[in-house]
């Protein structure tokens, strides 16, 4: 299965990065076999609705899981539509992130995290 | 003839000098174009009635017409719309009432509606009417009221605009298609560092404009020496008296409480009318 997970670089060994909707990079995982490939969030330098656009962006890939710092409440939307697997509070490694989730160590969310506009 | 009194940031006292001004003047009205926290009205003693709601075009989705092609979500760059999976979801927060994907779906399954962001007041009297604006808690976009207010300018009358604090788009819609914009500051190192931000976009606008520093003796000298420098018009300066401050506090114009500053007012307005 694939899980998503909002980066600051394009390596299991980079940060998480907090923020969902303007991250940097989203990591995909593949947790059968831990292959992973890095794409660039192009929603980052979006004016507005940069949440509901990364979270379209991590379902056309085919994700069932995001591993986010925070998310606002139309990304949450967007996500919950997509029925995508949320889980925020996380930091540290995107490689250890993806381990833990694997182990069935996280649980997910089912509340935004943040008020509206924050990421702005 | 129209003036806009403009400020980097809050709370440099932009609206006491568009009130005051207003009063000092014959034949002006106010327009408070901060429509996220207008104040202007305190100093009035008649009540602001309303005039009449503001709304823009917001999209309606037929969803069994829908044919999920993707073509809005991809046109609006507001990112109001997403699709995702077998659903299509609609921010009206996010929308700006472009009307642009009614255009572009091919099958007709957008409609519009009225969105209603907010309301527009009148008040003062019949010598100095009074404008307000005021955007829906939740409505993240000003201008398009900001931009319905400004139809209300008197064109046989001196209109003096309390702009929204900041140089954000809904200022800079105060700062355009006028005679003259005043920008208040106050003499420290947070207003130049402000003032600065604000001239380099009026510049841009290219409406001319003045400086008046509020509060002074409070700081330094830094904003008349950035002034000569920049050859920008110093128009006045309003000196830090405790006694405006209590006037303020209590919702009298310093110009009724304290005549004396009438004639500052009166000679501010010489001054700019000189300067177009
Ligand atoms: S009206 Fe314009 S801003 Fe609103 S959803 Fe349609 S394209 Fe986007
Ligand atoms: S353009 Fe029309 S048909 Fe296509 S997704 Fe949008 S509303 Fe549906």
């Amino acid at each position: 299965m694939k899980i998503a997970i909002t980066a600051k670089g394009k390596e299991l060994g980079s940060d998480i990065d907090t923020r969902f909707g303007r991250c940097e990079y989203f990591v995909i995982v593949d947790t059968e076999t831990m292959e992973f490939e890095a794409i660039m969030n192009e929603s980052a330098m979006a004016s507005g609705g940069a949440g509901p656009q990364a979270a379209q962006t991590i379902s056309k890939i085919g994700a069932k899981v995001l591993i986010t710092g925070n998310v606002g409440p139309n990304a949450h939307q967007t996500l919950e539509a997509a029925g995508i697997e949320i889980i925020t509070g996380s930091n540290g490694k995107v490689g250890d992130m993806a381990e833990k989730y694997k182990n069935g160590e996280l649980s997910s969310t089912n509340a935004p995290t943040v008020g509206r506009h924050a990421g702005m | 003839m129209k003036i806009t009194v403009a400020s980097g940031k809050g709370g440099t006292g932009k609206t006491t000098i568009a009130v005051n001004l207003a009063l000092s003047i014959k034949n002006s009205m106010l327009i408070d174009c901060d429509v996220e926290g207008p104040n202007s009205h305190i100093f009035f003693k008649e009540p602001m009635v309303k005039l009449k709601d503001v709304s823009i075009p917001a999209p309606k989705f037929d969803l069994d017409t829908c044919t999920l092609c993707g073509k809005c979500v991809d046109f609006c760059q507001y990112n109001a719309i997403s699709i995702v999976g077998e659903k299509l979801l609609f921010f009206d927060e996010l929308c700006h009432g472009c009307g642009g994907c009614k255009i572009i779906c091919p099958v007709d399954a957008i409609t519009e509606v009225e969105h209603y962001v907010g309301v527009i007041e009148k008040g003062g009297t019949g010598d100095l009417p009074v404008y307000h604006g005021m955007l829906n808690i939740g409505e993240p976009f000003g201008v398009p009221i900001i931009n319905e207010l400004k139809q209300f300018a008197d064109d046989k009358k001196t209109t003096i605009f309390d702009s929204p604090p900041g140089t954000a788009c809904p200022a800079v819609e105060t700062m355009r298609d006028v005679d003259f914009c005043i920008l208040v500051t106050e003499p420290t190192p947070f207003g130049l560092h402000d003032l600065t931000l604000t001239v380099d976009v009026i510049r841009e606008i290219g409406t001319p404009y003045g400086v008046v520093v509020n509060r002074d003796g409070i700081g330094d000298d830094r904003v008349d020496r950035y002034c000569e420098k920049e050859n920008i018009p110093l128009l006045a300066k309003i000196p830090n008296d405790l006694e405006i401050a209590r006037l303020y506090s209590s919702g009298v114009p310093m110009v009724k409480g304290l005549p004396e500053y009438r004639k500052l007012f009166e000679e501010m307005f010489d001054r700019i009318k000189e300067m177009i």
